[in-house]
């Protein structure tokens, strides 16, 4: 029969899947995402020191940053196979906290990773320090400007800690340290590209003396870009990006985009699992994982360090 | 719809109710048997799949879609369709949010907002459809996108999170049975089934469930045989919007919050369970029974390959695959 061919087609497929699954460490990481180039490339560094220190991973995450229920079912799910060890990148630390306390009973240790969750269950938060990264930023788009003028900020949102970390760490340096430069606006685009185009053009629009922009995660960078762009601002208005991305690494090639920071994904992928290893070994681990942040620009886009941390 | 041309228009309501129950009870049992053979597949291939604290998960992350899969069933058993219902969910959850822990008002005056702000969406929703004739795959998109817009702005776009209101979150994540140790049901589940065995009682034995049913097969006589039915068109897309309701009060339940940019996405996930259960996208027959099948093949599916570690995007591809399988199993059918 033809229906029973099918179904045992389908129950082969899956004995050959489940018997992928070796008896080792298994740390599955929930990220927040899995389909931006930004997810792939901490993946691309989990699989590396999985490899290298031998232990089984699974990386997964919703399809889009809204779905909190669907990362807690993945949570959950995580938990029903009894991981050595736990990777945890929180939509919403709080509506995760009973399944990461179900983790601390299990004595089941939990890293998080790029934006933290508000609670002493993870031993470790593996991220790029966004502050520090945003205000390095600041400091070039000062130095580009010539310390003096209007500026913008499009960032992608005012509740996630990575939104929140960029934009206070950008306006806090440049208002302690460039008293010349006036930030007129900060908006938020969602970081889509569409929306943050919208938004950049009203902004041009409504300051025409405008001398920079800053775009505080990839869609925004490209949507801000964009915005310039159509309105024919391009070499007038400084443009400076986040992250990386083919779209963005082409700009800052042709000039159009003045640079950006890169975060370091693959380093913060590598971390993540690394640590989960080295909790399990009963080491001690620091509260905080600084997985560093590079500034790229035209000078030096195609120096092996910057390239190795690029993804398109 | 298109089903109003092609059936006698001489067929009687209660007719086709009775004509349709001998082959959506076998679409059931073919659901049925697919669910069992999902968990006999999954519990073979991994250990970790038939615990206690595993079902509970499934069970739980079936609650949600459930319900809104009950809700959109009444609606495609009438041959419309309800785009909707994901955002509607939020929107009540927002507005439950907004009752409870910006204006301080009790959890129950928020539970009773919820459902009263579902069921004047679902009946805007059902009066564009049956008195405007706008068609209800682009009035309820439209309601969707409302809905959506309506949720950023009362929440200002962030979560509203229920930190005032602590038994809020009992409402879904409490249990009745306490006294079942490994295996304490979460009153979502409850709620789930409780609404299913009511949804079925309304649609099997009330004159309400038979007009659905008959708008659904053909419209034009039961229109002709004198029954209003655009009153009975609104009614169903209103009882749509307060299961919705349900839903949103058991997300926010669940997440301790209500978060203003989910529920786009949800409604497909909503009409697959329907669809996977039985439910004829051309009107005029399905089950609630069958509803709640498909909910839990889908969440067992999704489940079982999370626990056998199957890439994400293979996930993706296999949920498709039996969405395609299932809807073609009842196209056999029908031919037969």
């Amino acid at each position: 029969m033809k229906k029973r061919t099918v179904v045992l087609a389908f129950i082969l497929m899956l004995v050959a899947v489940g018997s992928l699954a070796a008896q080792q460490y298994y740390i599955p990481l929930i990220s927040k995402g899995f389909q931006h180039q930004f997810w792939q490339a901490v993946k691309q560094g989990a699989e590396q020191a999985a490899k290298e220190l031998g232990v089984t991973i699974t990386f997964e995450g919703p399809e889009s940053e809204a779905m909190v229920d669907k990362q807690i079912d993945m949570l959950a799910a995580a938990l029903a196979k009894n991981p050595s060890a736990l990777g945890f990148a929180a939509l919403d630390s709080k509506a995760a906290i009973p399944y990461l306390q179900q983790a601390k009973a299990k004595n089941i240790p939990v890293i998080a990773f790029d934006s933290g969750v508000d609670s002493d269950i993870p031993l470790t938060t593996c991220a790029t320090d966004n502050v520090a990264a945003a205000a390095y930023a600041a400091d070039k788009m000062a130095e580009l400007i010539g310390g003096a003028g209007e500026i913008a900020v499009v960032v992608h949102d005012q509740t996630s800690r990575t939104g929140i970390d960029r934009r206070d760490g950008f306006v806090n340096r440049i208002k302690s340290k460039y008293p010349k430069i006036t930030i007129v606006t900060v908006q938020y685009g969602g970081g889509d590209h569409l929306r943050s185009t919208d938004l950049t053009k009203a902004i041009i629009q409504s300051h025409p003396n405008l001398k920079g922009i800053f775009g505080a995660n990839e869609g925004s960078a490209i949507g801000v870009l964009n915005g310039v762009k159509e309105m024919g601002k391009v070499g007038k208005i400084v443009v400076i990006g986040y992250d990386s991305g083919a779209q963005q690494i082409a700009a800052i090639r042709s000039g159009e985009m003045a640079g950006a920071i890169t975060q370091n994904p693959v380093g913060i992928g590598y971390q993540v699992v690394a640590s989960a290893v080295k909790a399990l070994k009963g080491e001690k681990l620091p509260k905080f994982i600084d997985t560093g942040f590079y500034w790229y620009d035209k000078t030096n886009i195609d120096d092996p360090k910057i390239q190795a941390v690029l993804y398109q | 719809m298109a089903n109003q041309s092609n059936k006698a228009a001489a067929q009687s309501p209660v007719k086709t109710v009775s004509g349709t129950k001998g082959a959506s009870a076998r679409q059931k049992v073919l659901a049925f048997s697919s669910l069992v053979l999902l968990i006999i597949v999954f519990s073979i291939l991994s250990p970790n799949f038939f615990q206690p604290y595993n079902l509970i998960a499934i069970m739980l992350s079936t609650a949600v879609n459930g319900v809104l899969a009950i809700g959109v069933t009444f609606v495609i058993i009438t041959g419309g369709i309800d785009l909707s219902v994901g955002t509607m969910m939020t929107f009540t959850a927002v507005m439950a949010a907004q009752t409870v822990a910006v204006w301080n008002l009790p959890v129950i005056v928020g539970v009773f907002v919820a459902l009263l702000v579902g069921t004047i969406c679902g009946m805007t929703s059902g009066i564009m459809v049956a008195k405007f004739k706008i068609p209800p795959f682009i009035a309820t998109l439209g309601m969707s996108m409302l809905t959506k817009g309506l949720s950023l702005i009362i929440a200002n776009s962030k979560p509203i999170y229920f930190t005032n209101a602590p038994s809020f979150s009992q409402i879904a994540m409490g249990t009745m049975f306490p006294f079942l140790q490994d295996f304490q049901i979460p009153n979502a589940v409850i709620i789930l089934f409780v609404l299913a065995i009511l949804a079925s009682f309304v649609l099997n034995n009330t004159i309400f469930g038979r007009y659905t049913f008959a708008i659904g097969s053909n419209e034009e006589a039961v229109r002709l045989s004198g029954i209003d039915t655009d009153r009975w068109k609104i009614a169903v897309y209103a009882v749509n919007g307060l299961i919705c309701g349900v839903a949103g009060i058991l997300i926010a339940s669940r997440l301790n919050s209500a978060q203003p940019a989910l529920g786009q996405g949800y409604e497909l996930d909503a009409i697959a369970a329907a669809v996977i259960g039985g439910t004829s996208l051309s009107g005029g027959e399905g089950t609630i029974l069958g509803t709640i099948i498909g909910a839990f093949i889908m969440s067992t599916l999704t489940n079982g390959l999370r626990i056998l570690s199957v890439p994400q995007e293979w996930q993706i591809v296999m949920t498709g695959i039996i969405i395609i399988f299932a809807v073609y199993m009842d196209m056999l059918r029908k031919r037969r």
